[in-house]
């Protein structure tokens, strides 16, 4: 089933749930896809919500980036379609 | 980390959107352009989570703004709109989000592109403009249904007696007279209208991620470079129906 069927939001809307996980704002930090090599900010990634998780695609070739779900209260992250993330430290410390 | 905020105000912009103002005494302070999450939790356990964008400019009196947009099967907005009073309390978490903000140190010509109640992040931009004094040049493309649509009508007027460019797009009814038959922004209009290339404006994109696709196709087939566009997507999430 092609995603392009669901409609997607984008890596923006996932600020709020990163929180738990990371100190600095992920949507400013730049991921690169390990499918087809784009590095983006992660706030360009296209963010599917609708299923139990939100799952983050490239916003070049659809790979998925990463999945993240709160499973029975363990909230699960798998990256495995992420190479890297880096986080730029000047833009993190400013008011987030 | 989530924070229990109170309803110190509500205002009804169109017949399907209200904003609701909330003290928020120790707020870290935001950027026009973030948003928060606002979770809503039934008396069952069972809690949904959405995001809202600030419209307010930051400020020193403690409070934020949201403004929200009633989705006819929303599971969260109807009660928003309708049934929230004064002095009631919400979950807010945030402010959220470093990419889809316009900071008062930013000097270069700025070009906002709404759609629908994606005027509400930029709405905080040119909130946030005017209040810190900051002479960067706005110019504002406003895409709505209708003219009963316009978010913060009287507002915009006002600015676009100053300084602030403000041009609207009707997708399904204009008013009387308008020169342009309704239907949804195309080269020519954004050629017309925004800042041309040569300019080299950083270009704001909000609304349904329909609109924010198209648009911003428009603005690079205009020849803007896409590292200039930043884009926020919205829509309804997560409902399960």
């Amino acid at each position: 089933m092609s995603s392009q069927r669901f409609s997607y939001l984008d890596g923006n809307a996932a600020g709020g749930e990163f929180s738990y996980m990371f100190v600095h704002d992920i949507t400013t930090a730049a991921g690169q896809c390990s499918f087809c090599g784009t590095t983006r900010p992660f706030a360009e990634a296209h963010l599917y919500m609708q299923g139990p998780g939100i799952v983050a695609r490239c916003p070049v070739c659809e790979h998925v980036l990463l999945r993240l779900a709160n499973v029975r209260q363990r909230l699960m992250l798998d990256m495995r379609g992420m190479t890297h993330l880096s986080f730029e430290l000047s833009d993190a410390q400013e008011p987030a | 980390m989530w924070r229990v905020r109170t309803v110190t105000a509500l205002r009804d912009e169109t017949a399907t959107a209200r904003t609701i103002v909330l003290k928020v005494p120790d707020w870290p302070s935001h950027v026009a352009g973030q948003h928060v999450d606002v979770r809503l939790t039934a008396p069952d356990g069972y809690s949904a989570v959405r995001s809202y964008s600030i419209a307010s400019a930051p400020n020193q009196e403690g409070s934020i703004e949201l403004t929200v947009e009633r989705l006819t099967d929303g599971e969260v907005s109807p009660y928003l709109t309708q049934e929230l009073g004064i002095g009631e309390r919400l979950e807010l978490r945030g402010p959220i989000g470093g990419w889809f903000v316009w900071r008062p140190r930013q000097t270069e010509p700025i070009q906002l592109v709404a759609g629908g109640s994606g005027i509400v992040p930029i709405m905080a931009m040119i909130r946030s403009r005017v209040a810190s004094r900051n002479a960067a040049p706005f110019r504002l493309l406003y895409s709505v249904r209708e003219p009963g649509a316009i978010l913060y009508r009287e507002e915009l007027r006002a600015l676009s007696t100053q300084d602030h460019s403000v041009t609207y797009a009707y997708t399904r009814t204009t008013p009387k007279d308008w020169p342009r038959p309704p239907g949804r922004i195309d080269a020519a209009f954004i050629a017309d209208t925004i800042w041309p290339a040569n300019v080299n404006p950083t270009c704001y994109v909000c609304g349904p991620t329909s609109f924010v696709e198209s648009a911003a196709g428009l603005l690079v087939a205009s020849a803007i470079s896409p590292e200039k566009i930043r884009t926020e997507r919205f829509g309804p999430t997560g409902d399960r129906k």
